[in-house]
């Protein structure tokens, strides 16, 4: 009986996320579209895109191969198992013992790795400039985020992240240094592993300025839809690791019953939303950096988590 | 039978196996015998190894035979270590033995080949298993000799020559330094076996007998700045003996690196660890970056294998630290961890140079340059290819990623260690890790990529076909093996338990106990991971996507050219080539750690000449270290050169000369 209920709030997770991911990216849409006065399409917009992508035919290149066509499966199923991995609304799901932190910073790194194959694979230099930007990009973000992992788990002991949610929300934790640089170091990283300004622009297909997209440039119909919706989770997962690590308020802990997970859920939402607003806010405020200004912006951010987890070396109580 | 004895014979078998092929030399069935009777033999020392590991006898069998030094005799020994390395050493032999079945057969002169191939397993079955100085050295040499007889195989081929020049001077540097070491730990009573040095006492050597094993065995495992050999004798000998020399000889090294060091040499002081994690640092990310640069195939796994070793040699040095501090569940924990990668690593690197051999075969070709599209022409290999490219970038859930997560919690558990030293220099390592294995995934997208897909860019990639059964089964079982270890990294970590008992006094928590085959370093609130499950999820997701799209979706699917921006490039010269795939890289850590730079030559307008990239890069290791001492010796040769010429006078008072000078110095002396 427990187990079956166990099951059930963890597949309303992986629900939730699968429902919440391409709102979120409309929200966020929508909100830079309002922050530049423009009108803007409805939040709703992507789930539109998908449905519309899902209904066309796939255009294949004549050389792709099978990994071509398996890996925009490959890439949307590590990416929405390491997101159930996340604690949305609660805390202590079924599935956050199978693995921790870093295993899902590294099937993250799984979903990357076929997609930049995915990008060679038909063999034109559009995916190849993209798949070679998008590593040496990772090569940077990959080692950074390893290290705010570091000092996250320093601080709560574990990299179990429902352990370090119930951490963070149960005890005094207090402003500390080290997790003021691991936030800050976070959020760059999140930005570069989302394709976002001022690392890459998701809007433009521009091949000068293009990381991504271009990578991705030969997919079409239901394969498109899927790397699509891959990347709506990742945001998603993202500000879900933001939100469940630093700002764990109303997070429900496992077995409270149905109300707290309610509340949960709601307050998720409203963090959710609050991301969203800031992420399309900053993007609004800045300008995309060039290609090889981005090592300069990643390098920042292994320094910070680096220092942070020095600090924490140094002493606890940083 | 004993287990020992067992493994004797084995190696036993094997020598005979040498001795047998130079028989045989003449006969055509000469490659199938010996690599059929080698597969034999080796998995008849795997099965035994394997049972003396698993089985409940932790205690030590020992052997003396009345060879070896007249007073002394050769011992030889099976404790739960040496079993351990005798699993990886047998396995990736009986691996390489199939492969050789049917990648032999493209061998152009195959004596060259056969009579030292069983020489070089039984080298290695033997250096693990001697229990005195004596018989350990010779082995060591012998074994060192076998292989560089294997890369000397094709000594016309170009490069190859000096690849077995560096590969023998560095050997016998290796081996000098080995022998001084084991010189300072008999001390002045001389007893060579192994039991006899364990009891004594050496902690006023202790650090130089670290630094020398840390130039013998770090030197034939390839540590930065002594790999400069590794590059080009691996790559340079025939496939399957490439793999054995990266995958499984490298682990020979560090078998005598843990031999001498955690077991031999007693309580180690924490400042030797220091030294060991950050040369293992080092190493790791210096390593990939080679690779990254690299276009040859062969030589950019041999690269990796050395950013294998600096991951395992860090590992090492976080277990001695914590040994040091006494802290030996942690300790065990890293120790576990070091001896999982080895395993891992052999598992891979092999599968990689099979992978890399049969594209040799196939396609004549290792410059990845030259390759492409192999995919289409060789489905099996290249699937295999790709397990071992994801395993070796350390994704889940394969077992590269078990190993290296092992090594994070490691290091997330030595905030406990005291020392300042260590408190700074672990995160530091720890960063340096990260960054290798974030480096290694780029490096293994660009090589996969560049050599699996895309299109052909030369006639021999377009016309290549799949290799044989043999080669391919042999792929196909690796690549099962580092799922399987990925899948089901419990029993393995359970398994190493006995040889952390031996080592360091301690095991980690016992995995079985553990629900649903999980693993749990420490406690399962502080970090857990199950790759099974992992397995699992992804499965089930993706084929969910699979069904739910293929039930809702529109199937509808079109071939058609690719997308070329309104420009369809005809040549597939204009694909991304693998020096491209690695600029960014290059420009951003290839200045400082290379002195990279791109030369564009650029005609104007009008002009008809082609325009033209350089790429310039230095190995500042070997500019900085080599060739100084290359040329210091050259110089003094040189100048020593003249007394060759001298006359029958010069000689005498030469002699007169010395004479005097050294009763002198012996009168001053006294």
């Amino acid at each position: 009986m427990v187990v079956m209920s166990d099951i059930f709030v963890q597949g309303m997770q992986m629900l939730l996320v699968l429902l919440l991911a391409p709102l979120l990216t409309g929200f966020v849409r929508k909100m830079k579209a309002r922050l530049v006065r423009r009108q803007g399409a409805s939040v709703f917009q992507p789930y539109r895109d998908l449905l519309r992508l899902l209904r066309k035919e796939v255009v294949l290149a004549d050389n792709a191969s099978w990994l071509f066509r398996v890996t925009p499966y490959v890439t949307f199923a590590a990416i929405w198992v390491a997101a159930a991995l996340v604690p949305t609304f609660a805390t202590g799901l079924l599935f956050n013992w199978t693995a921790d932190l870093i295993a899902i910073v590294s099937l993250l790194g799984s979903a990357r790795f076929f997609l930049a194959l995915a990008g060679m694979d038909v063999g034109t230099s559009f995916g190849g400039i993209g798949a070679s930007r998008e590593v040496m990009i990772a090569a940077l973000a990959e080692p950074a985020m390893l290290l705010v992992v570091f000092c996250i788990a320093l601080v709560a002991g574990s990299t179990q992240l429902s352990t370090v949610a119930n951490f963070v929300a149960s005890s005094y934790v207090g402003l500390r240094v080290s997790l003021g640089m691991a936030v800050i170091a976070l959020i760059m990283v999140a930005l570069a592993e989302n394709a976002r300004i001022p690392v890459d622009n998701p809007a433009t297909h521009l091949e000068l300025t293009m990381v991504h997209e271009a990578m991705v440039l030969e997919y079409s119909g239901r394969h498109l839809a899927m790397i699509e919706f891959g990347a709506f989770l990742k945001l998603l997962l993202y500000i879900s690791l933001i939100a469940c690590v630093f700002l764990p308020w109303k997070i429900a802990v496992f077995g409270t019953g149905p109300l707290s997970y309610a509340v949960g859920a709601v307050a998720y939402l409203v963090k959710l939303a609050a991301a969203g607003f800031f992420l399309a806010l900053f993007e609004t405020a800045t300008a995309k950096m060039r290609v090889f200004r981005v090592p300069q912006f990643l390098g920042a951010a292994l320094m910070l988590g680096l220092l942070g987890t020095l600090l924490l070396f140094v002493s606890k109580s940083f | 039978m004993s287990s020992v004895s067992l493994q004797m014979a084995c190696a036993a078998g094997l020598l005979g196996l040498a001795v047998l092929a130079i028989c045989l030399s003449r006969s055509k069935f000469n490659t199938a015998v010996i690599y059929g009777a080698t597969l034999a033999v080796a998995t008849v020392a795997l099965i035994g190894s394997l049972r003396s590991l698993l089985g409940d006898t932790t205690t030590a069998a020992g052997l003396v035979l009345p060879i070896g030094l007249p007073w002394l005799g050769a011992h030889f020994c099976l404790d739960p270590l040496a079993s351990f390395f005798l699993v990886v050493i047998n396995l990736g032999g009986a691996a390489a033995s199939l492969y050789g079945l049917g990648y032999g057969h493209h061998e152009p002169v195959p004596t060259r080949v056969l009579p030292f191939f069983p020489a070089f397993l039984a080298g290695m079955n033997l250096v693990v298993l001697a229990d005195d100085a004596f018989s350990y050295l010779l082995c060591w040499e012998f074994m060192s000799l076998a292989s560089w007889a294997l890369v000397m195989a094709h000594h016309r081929e170009a490069g190859n020559a000096k690849a077995g020049y560096v590969y023998l001077v560095m050997a016998s540097f290796g081996t000098l330094s080995l022998l001084l070491a084991f010189g300072l730990l008999a001390g002045p009573a001389g007893d060579y076996g192994f039991a006899a040095i364990r009891a004594a006492h050496h902690t006023p050597y202790a650090m130089l007998v670290l630094i020398l094993m840390l130039l013998g065995a770090g030197s034939k495992a390839g540590l930065v700045p002594l790999h400069v050999w590794l590059p080009l004798a691996h790559p340079a000998a025939p496939s399957h003996i490439s793999a054995l020399m990266s995958g499984v000889m490298t682990k020979v090294a560090i078998y005598g690196f843990i031999r001498v060091v955690f077991d031999l040499l007693g309580e180690p002081s924490w400042s030797a660890s220091v030294i060991v994690l950050i040369l293992g640092g080092i190493t790791a990310v210096m390593g990939i970056l080679y690779a990254m640069m690299e276009n040859d195939l062969k030589r950019l796994l041999a690269y990796s294998t050395i950013e294998n070793i600096g991951v395992i040699f860090a590992s090492l040095g976080l277990a001695l630290a914590f040994q040091a501090n006494g802290l030996k569940l942690l300790a065990a924990l890293a120790f576990t961890a070091a001896l999982f990668h080895v395993l891992n690593h052999s598992f891979f690197k092999s599968l990689l140079f099979f992978g890399a051999g049969a594209v040799l075969t196939t396609t004549g070709e290792r410059n990845m340059e030259k390759l492409g599209g192999l995919i289409h022409r060789m489905p099996v290999t290249s699937f295999a290819v790709l397990v071992g490219c994801v395993a070796i970038s350390a994704l889940p859930p394969f077992n590269g990623f078990v190993s290296e997560w092992l090594i994070f919690q490691a290091v997330l558990q030595s905030p406990e260690l005291p020392q300042w030293g260590l408190k700074i220099t672990v995160p530091a390592v720890g960063a340096l890790l990260a960054l290798a294995a974030a480096l290694a995934a780029a490096c293994f997208v660009k090589a996969y990529g560049v050599t699996f897909l895309g299109r052909p860019r030369s006639v021999a990639a377009e016309t290549s076909g799949e290799v044989d059964r043999y080669s391919l089964s042999a792929m196909v079982i690796l690549a099962a093996l580092c799922l399987l270890a990925g899948i089901l990294p419990g029993p393995v970590i359970d398994a190493l338990a006995p040889i952390s008992v031996q080592i360091l006094g301690g095991h980690m928590p016992i995995q079985s106990n553990e629900s649903w085959l999980s693993i749990a370093p420490i406690a399962e609130s502080r970090s857990s991971y199950n790759g099974l499950l992992v397995m699992l999820f992804i499965t089930i997701s993706a084929s969910a996507a699979v069904v739910f799209i293929h039930r809702f979706a529109s199937r509808a699917l079109r071939r058609g050219p690719a997308w070329g921006c309104g420009f369809s490039d005809p040549t597939p010269a204009a694909q991304y080539s693998g020096a491209s795939f690695a600029q960014p890289i290059r420009r951003v850590f290839g200045t400082l750690v290379f002195h990279a730079r791109d030369h564009v030559e650029m005609p104007a307008p009008g002009d008809v000449r082609p325009a033209r990239l350089r790429i310039e890069l230095h190995d500042l290791i070997w500019e900085a270290m080599y060739q100084p001492i290359a040329g210091a010796v050259g110089f003094s040769a040189d100048k020593l050169n003249r007394l060759q010429f001298l006359t029958i006078r010069r000689y005498l008072s030469l002699v007169f000369v010395t004479l005097v000078t050294l009763l002198l110095v012996l009168a001053i002396w006294s």
